[in-house]
């Protein structure tokens, strides 16, 4: 059993029972505090975490079931047992509709309390340890697609692996879907601080306001809507790692901030004065040449140099073209399966599309491809119409009524995977003259399907 | 320390206490009439205690007749300060004529045995204990009295020993 106390928070306008409970769940062994309004429960929810919340329903001002739905509603990790002075089922029933694992009515019998609260603390700690070991999953299940036998995925494979352990700040640069977020979980996934979180800051897509409070936290009051004192990714990421993506996006100012974070290794929450002590490890990611927008003197350099310490170049996909056939298989079978799906495999024509792409988007693009086609396409394989990519002659696309004649044909045969007979009926004509389409327009099926 | 009678309690049994846990009796001055609450018709355990701290110097362990209960609960066995100097324990559930059941004089000792070594082990600081067997395991029934044992575990004991407060425990 673990050492650390669980902690619960005991919610009540009457102080004796208050003081009965903490006195109670202090001699059961666990960490105890309370609060004489829902209020004041919620700023103390908001400075720390409370395995478990026990709240009376009926108190002046907010009650117990308003308490609850903030609780809800600021999704604050907790579970809540309700306490009611009347056994009434309407009020039970609308506790636990918002939320409550169960209620209980005052006065308690002893075990039927005890039983109710370890039953509430057991189902909050499977919860956070299913949340924690899904993480896991999703981390492991990314690292496999860090897919490649290209020199050059092979190059950042080898670069992951040597930076994981050495607890440097990492650059990666790479154009938008190269998968620069992957390669930050995969060095988290095999860095010494592994055991503790990895937050995400996705920099582009925030204020200025919100991203130092995202990243700084904020105390109550700090500004209009900062009801609660809240803790940054920083803070967060508690002896784990912070990913800044897109940090190209931030402000002048917050890079000011940001760099006195990394050289200080601590903080002040907006609106704070007191500086939190923080342990953490960045990884950056751009997907802009870093150094070229220090020389157009709108990212500081010497924020540059804090941050390129050790840099990881992810090439775009056009550029390791070999690395097409074992991306799209992989992705053909996660979708599969995801979806129940029996594809075997891609046919040549479909493969020689995904090849010949240029693939702006990257692998990013191409999963969402194949993940589009593993919908719309016929089992057992994944053919060239189920890619929605623009044809590659599209440009010149022939629409003489011969070639359109020719491609139908060739999708229909395709379809029944070249059973003459039954493509000759879906095509409304006899199979001999189906034949002679055939020979006429030296049609073949494909001499082996590519399972590349 | 000493071991107080609050309101009835049979002589003999807190004579045989005071002999298996070595503390010494004390004289009676505590009436437990001023925490009767006729609503619910049982004793204020928590004002109990404070009679106890108001009539007594030192730390000082009351056995009582009476049935116990503070405001959130329909009832308790007793009740201690942590790390503080008054307890307080009550045989009114611990009796076997509560529960139906032919008076046992040997169980109603025993059972009073591990209620007060239990508020003892509160009073030196300790929580509750894990471990079913040890007499500081949480009990809130009659059954799960009679279930656990009438010893600290290893590792209680040594936190008694390492708060010091390991003296004059029975062991």
């Amino acid at each position: 059993m673990s050492e650390e106390k669980l902690s619960i928070l005991i919610v009540d306008d009457e102080e004796v029972v208050r003081d009965s409970l903490v006195h109670w769940f202090t001699e059961e062994g666990y960490d105890v505090d309370s609060s004489a309004s829902a209020p004041d429960a919620l700023s103390k929810l908001a400075g720390r975490e409370f395995d478990l919340v026990i709240a009376d329903i009926r108190m002046p001002g907010m009650d117990g079931i308003e308490l609850l739905e903030k609780i809800r509603s600021e999704q604050l990790d907790t579970s809540v047992i309700v306490m009611t002075g009347y056994a009434s089922v309407e009020t039970a029933v609308r506790a636990l509709k918002h939320g409550a694992f169960d209620y209980i009515t005052k006065p308690f019998d002893p075990d039927d309390l005890s039983v109710v609260v370890r039953n509430a603390l057991e189902q909050h700690r499977l919860k956070r340890e299913n949340r924690m070991l899904r993480q896991q999953l999703t981390e492991e299940a990314s690292l496999n697609e860090l897919i490649g036998g290209s020199d050059a995925m092979r190059r950042v494979r080898e670069q992951i692996e040597t930076v994981a352990g050495v607890d440097s700040t990492v650059l990666i640069e790479g154009e938008s879907g190269t998968g620069k977020e992957l390669v930050a979980r995969a060095i988290h996934r095999l860095s010494p601080r592994r055991y503790n979180p990895m937050v995400v800051v996705h920099c582009g897509a925030l204020t200025e306001t919100l991203i130092e409070s995202e990243l700084f936290g904020h105390e109550k009051g700090a500004f209009t809507g900062a009801q609660y004192r809240k803790k940054g990714k920083f803070e967060a990421a508690m002896g784990g790692t912070v990913f800044l993506d897109e940090i190209a996006d931030i402000s002048l100012k917050t890079q000011t901030d940001l760099l006195r974070v990394l050289q200080e290794r601590e903080i002040v929450r907006v609106g704070g004065t007191q500086a939190i002590k923080v342990d953490f490890r960045v990884i950056a990611a751009s997907n802009r040449n870093l150094a070229e927008i220090v020389k157009e003197g709108k990212f500081r350099s010497d924020l540059f140099y804090r941050l390129n310490v050790f840099t990881i170049h992810l090439p775009p996909l056009r550029e390791r073209h070999g690395d097409i056939p074992l991306l799209a298989t992989h992705f053909l079978d996660k979708y599969s399966t995801q979806m129940n799906r029996k594809f075997t495999g891609f046919d040549r024509a479909a493969m020689d599309m995904l090849i010949a792409h240029n693939w702006p988007g990257n692998v990013r693009e191409l999963e969402n491809i194949v993940e589009r086609a593993v919908v719309v396409g016929h089992e057992p394989l994944i053919r060239a119409h189920d890619l929605a990519l623009p044809r590659p002659a599209e440009g010149a696309e022939d629409l003489s009524l011969e070639s359109v004649e020719r491609r139908h044909i060739v999708r229909v045969l395709e379809d029944f995977g070249w059973n003459q007979t039954q493509a000759a009926k879906a095509l409304g004509i006899d199979r001999v003259t189906l034949y002679h389409k055939i020979r006429r327009y030296g049609l073949k099926p494909p001499a082996k399907a590519a399972r590349v | 320390m000493i071991l107080v009678p609050v309101g009835e309690f049979p002589e003999w049994l807190l004579a045989r206490l005071s002999r298996r846990t070595r503390i010494p009796l004390g004289p009676p001055r505590v009436d437990p009439a001023v925490a009767w609450n006729p609503g619910r018709g049982q004793y204020d355990s928590n004002r109990l205690l404070a009679e106890l701290k108001a009539h007594y110097d030192g730390v000082v362990i009351g056995a009582t007749a009476c049935d116990l209960f503070i405001p959130v609960l329909t009832f308790v066995f007793g009740e201690a300060e942590m790390r503080g100097r008054a307890a307080i324990f009550s045989i009114h559930r611990l009796r076997e004529e509560f529960y139906g059941l032919p008076e046992n004089a040997r169980l109603l000792e025993s059972r009073a045995l591990r209620e007060l070594l239990h508020e003892l082990g509160h009073l030196r600081g300790l929580a509750h204990c894990q471990d079913w067997s040890c007499i500081m395991s949480s009990a809130h029934s009659v059954e799960r009295v009679d279930t656990r044992g009438d010893k600290f575990c290893h590792d209680c004991r040594l936190k008694l020993e390492a708060a010091g407060a390991a003296h004059g425990v029975p062991a």
